[in-house]
């Protein structure tokens, strides 16, 4: 291993000019004669609009225009994914106006933007803007909203607030596997909503340029090409070369900056009106009624069992909240991204699931880290516990009875996927050691001498991510490819520069990235520059989601590597005056087999580039290749997490003592930074379980809308993490990598939730949801004691 | 509109603002020091923090008039000549302590002035000083290593130079 190829903990490239304050995040940038925009939203969660008078408002200092959706009469924002009824019938569509069309839909809906010489102008000017709006009755939760008599929120275009009624696997062979059953274990849980809350607010640019006609969109997107083709081909109808979305230095996504949002094409569209580029960057009360939101699931699921805890059947029945409007990725998550996933590491035989897909009077819900994947985790290993203790199993041989065998692969799931590798007795086995599993009971017993109660949860999980195979997602209804282009530049001195489709917003593909190509090429890392982020430099790119930046990016990135060395071997074998065949390349070098003849890669890139002594009968000059690759099939990593809490029975504070990750992520190219992922998806599933959540009231009001009412976590909220890797290759990728950006938030919430279980054994407690606040724990200690003051 | 003048990283400045103009805003707009970083509007972030006469400070929770005639150090001020990283930064850069870098600049300035304050902070000390300080990436895992780390080169930095 080189000090600076696959496998070394190589310190990061982009670390210089964050910790330096020299990142350049759209907030950070700004255009000559730069106008602002304020965006007015709806404080009402459901309203018709009857009028809007934007007369006085628009003579106050400094405004330059007002817009409402009658002025902005554009394309809907489109939703990638269309989903089919059980009955094969189309999902409910109803249009999403960037700016409001006759009704408000939730709070934090577009009614109308203000642009203004500075911001604070744009924000006094909106409010003198007079608006007469009609309230509505609203709904913010899925039972209430399919409920008979619910009000509708998009009316007769999506009748009892359905988008979609879908299922997949047997249902009657399912239901045969229950008719054997020794045992029927149910549970019913909620998955609850998140604000992903990616710590650099949202910001757009618009910048149309009169005198060329090109737009431009600086903005803070995980995937600026799709924004470019949803925005140009669907909103706006501006075509891709009048068009270019630079997405820069990214703040943090988590998935709530991969869709298009409506300020992207209010900024654009704008900017060609007041012929001045525009500004908007969100305040972050701003972002928590306008980002995306993740999760929010209400599911009831039956598992069958035998006798000896062996499973039969999994009856899986989820209602899933999509918020107002159909955000870019929303209706895969709880489908395509969650009901495929419930065999999980077990070798249930039949499972069934249905899933209603549901508009609410809330904002959008679409991706946030794991997409569907936590979810389906979530249910599985609280479910897969639960039915341990109702058999008097142990929680960990109930697992490994079920484990797919790791000689088993591939190995196709009753669910649609196809799993081709994995070990999950293995990072079992690993996890357990450095959790110290079998200590548990001395360090319970020594809590329990402090008035503490303490318990072990545990998890084994897998989710499929490396998004994805085109083919198959697109017979699954995706409306687009997710392929990932690259392209390898080797400048005449030999340095390289690479322009890859993925985009990175933390997860340090600079770094990552150079990696690979020193590895490959055998040159310094220094000599190496990763770019992307800006459709003018990048020839296309689909971007960084579903973990797929290493799996699908990086192995475009090897396929234009490997076309340059080709090139590379048939000019070296013209300067050695060999045949290409016999040429080997190593370590930088050029060399033919049983001779000493030898020419370097420098030497090969300068002759490609000045080329006096060069085979140009059959071949150009220069090097320089493109690829494009488009996976076999998904990544599926997997692991183990082992999550300890120690709760304080008089107040309900629970504690994480201890947090074991160990995750099967494929080859590691840089294990510094995979578990610095994995650290993080860690927090955020620890913050979900016991911290995080998004509560409206029943009118519609966000009554967790700051940081001060939204639980962030914070450093004194977490113990320091175990986490490593116990890998298998992934089978069809080159790499053999797999992805570990999402692992830590997929495994860790059923790990948590089981623990704080495990603890509350004693007192009674059989169930709790998430977040399992200290409040929620102390009433669940209360309720289980006193059951006749509970009923 | 009030003048402020204040001297930042070094450099005597000054400027006219609104008298609602937030110390944060002035040091990223009007002196184009886009480092500091802003990520809430309600104080809890930390990402804005910098120094006002030494100490750390939420620079979105100060007016620019009150920072008036204040000596101000904002994250472009750490790095010696602009190249050498202050032994905080460093830290972090060794142990991984950043990703997408937003949290970053409010990260080491609060660090650097709990060091200031107690030179050899305990794990548990990190944390509790971070209260103020959000991160949604790194899991705090890795800033906690580097600000031990960081401590201790400062440390072994003034041992040095006395
Ligand atoms: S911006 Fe100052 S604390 Fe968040
Ligand atoms: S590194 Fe992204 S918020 Fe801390």
């Amino acid at each position: 291993m080189s000090a600076t190829g696959i496998g070394a903990s190589v310190k990061r490239k982009e670390d210089f000019r964050f910790l330096t304050g020299r990142g350049n995040y759209t907030d950070d940038i700004n255009q000559p004669g730069q106008t602002y925009a304020y965006i007015l939203r709806s404080s009402h969660a459901h309203a018709k609009i009857k009028k809007i008078d934007t007369a006085d408002a628009k003579s106050a200092p400094g405004v330059l225009a007002i817009f409402t959706g009658e002025d902005m009469q554009v394309g809907s924002l489109p939703c990638g994914w269309a989903v089919n009824n059980k009955d094969g019938s189309p999902m409910n569509e109803p249009p999403h106006p960037p700016l409001a069309q006759g009704k408000v839909r939730y709070v934090g809906d577009q009614i109308a933007v203000v642009i203004a010489e500075t911001y604070a102008q744009a924000k006094d000017a909106a409010e003198r803007i007079v608006l007469d709006l009609e309230e509505l009755p609203a709904v913010t939760t899925v039972d209430a909203a399919i409920a008979p008599g619910a009000p509708l929120v998009h009316d007769d275009l999506a009748p009892g607030n359905m988008c979609y009624d879908w299922e997949i696997g047997d249902e009657a062979e399912t239901d045969a596997a229950f008719k054997g059953a020794a045992h029927v274990v149910s549970i019913d849980v909620t998955n609850n909503r998140l604000v992903p809350n990616a710590m650099e607010p949202r910001a757009a640019i618009g910048d149309y340029n009169k005198g060329t006609g090109e737009y431009t969109l600086y903005t803070t997107s995980q995937n600026p090409h799709v924004i470019r083709l949803l925005m140009g081909a669907f909103v706006l109808q501006l075509p891709e070369h009048k068009l270019r979305v630079v997405a820069p230095d990214v703040g943090g996504g988590f998935g709530s900056k991969i869709y298009h949002y409506a300020e992207e094409a209010i900024v654009t569209w704008a900017s060609e009106k007041v012929r001045r580029p525009i500004k908007w960057t969100a305040e972050r009360s701003e972002s928590f009624v306008s980002d995306a939101h993740g999760r929010d699931h209400v599911t009831h699921a039956d598992l069958a069992l035998d006798a000896s805890g062996k499973f039969l059947g999994l009856k899986v029945y989820t209602k899933a909240n999509l918020g107002a409007y159909l955000s870019t990725f929303s209706t895969c998550v709880p489908t395509y991204l969650y009901a495929t996933l419930l065999a999980g590491v077990y070798t249930t035989p039949k499972v069934y699931a249905n899933v209603k897909s549901i508009f609410t009077n809330t904002v959008p819900v679409d991706a946030y880290r794991g997409a569907g994947r936590p979810e389906a985790t979530y249910l599985l290993e609280r479910l897969v516990s639960k039915a341990a203790r109702e058999l008097g199993m142990d929680q960990v041989e109930i697992r490994r009875k079920n484990f797919i065998p790791a000689d088993a692969f591939p190995y196709q799931t009753p669910v649609a996927l196809q799993y081709d590798s994995g070990d999950y007795e293995a990072t079992l086995k690993k996890a357990m050691e450095l959790a110290d599993w079998n200590g548990f009971a001395a360090r319970k017993a020594e809590a329990a001498g402090r008035g503490k109660l303490r318990g072990i949860g545990i998890s084994t999980y897998l989710e499929a991510c490396g998004i994805a195979p085109s083919a198959v997602v697109g017979s699954l209804g995706a409306r687009a490819g997710l392929f990932e282009s690259a392209n390898v530049r080797v400048h005449p001195t030999g340095s390289v520069s690479i322009y890859t489709g993925s985009h990175s917003h933390g997860q340090g593909h600079e770094t990552t990235f150079a990696q690979l190509v020193s590895e490959t090429l055998g040159i310094p890392i220094e000599n190496v520059n990763i770019d992307h982020g800006d459709t003018n430099r990048i020839a296309f790119g689909m971007g960084t989601y579903g973990s797929r930046s290493l799996a699908v990016g990086g192995e475009a990135i090897m396929k234009a590597l490997g076309k340059v060395v080709d090139k590379a071997s048939k000019i070296a074998a013209h300067l050695m005056e060999a045949s290409a065949e016999d040429v080997e390349f190593k370590d930088g070098k050029f060399t033919v087999a049983g001779t000493d003849k030898e020419v370097d890669f420098g030497t090969v890139a300068l002759t490609a580039y000045v080329p006096h002594n060069y085979p140009h009968e059959t071949l150009e000059p220069g090097l320089e290749e493109n690829a494009f690759y488009d996976p076999m099939n998904f990544t599926y990593p997997g692991g183990c997490h082992i999550c300890e809490v120690e709760i304080d029975p008089d107040t309900g504070v629970t504690k994480v003592v201890n947090m074991t990750a160990v995750d099967d992520v494929g080859r590691v190219i840089n294990p510094m930074i995979v578990e610095g992922q994995i650290h993080g998806g860690l927090a955020q599933g620890i913050g979900q379980a016991l911290l995080e959540n998004c509560e409206y009231d029943e009118n519609g009001q966000l009554l967790s809308g700051s940081f001060m009412d939204y639980c962030m976590p914070r450093a004194d909220n977490f113990p320091g993490f175990q986490a490593t890797t116990e890998s298998t290759l992934c089978a069809h990728n080159s790499l053999g990598v797999k992805g570990c950006g999402e692992v830590g938030a997929i495994g860790s919430p059923p790990a948590v939730i089981n623990a704080v279980l495990d603890a509350l054994a004693d007192k009674g407690v059989t169930d709790i949801s998430m977040p399992a606040t200290s409040h929620k724990v102390w009433q669940a200690i209360q309720n289980a004691q006193m059951p006749a003051a509970a009923e | 509109m009030p003048t402020v003048s204040m001297t930042v990283n070094g450099k005597q400045v000054s400027g006219e603002v609104e008298a609602r103009t937030l110390l944060a805003q002035f040091i990223r707009e009007n002196l184009e020091l886009t480092g500091t970083h802003i990520g809430c509007d309600t104080s809890q972030c930390g990402a804005c923090v910098v120094h006002v006469n030494g100490s750390s400070v939420k620079s979105c929770t100060m007016l620019a008039v009150e920072a008036d005639g204040a000596d101000v150090t904002t994250i472009e001020g750490l790095a010696m000549d602009g190249d050498t990283l202050h032994p905080m930064q460093e830290a972090f850069r060794d142990n991984h302590g950043l990703q997408c870098g937003f949290c970053t600049p409010g990260m080491v300035m609060s660090a650097i002035d709990l060091v200031d304050r107690n030179p050899n902070p305990t794990d548990s000390e990190i944390r509790d000083w971070l209260e103020g300080n959000i991160c949604r990436c790194t899991g705090y895992h890795n800033i906690v290593k580097s600000i031990a780390a960081g401590a201790a080169a400062m440390r072994g930095q003034k041992a040095a130079a006395e």
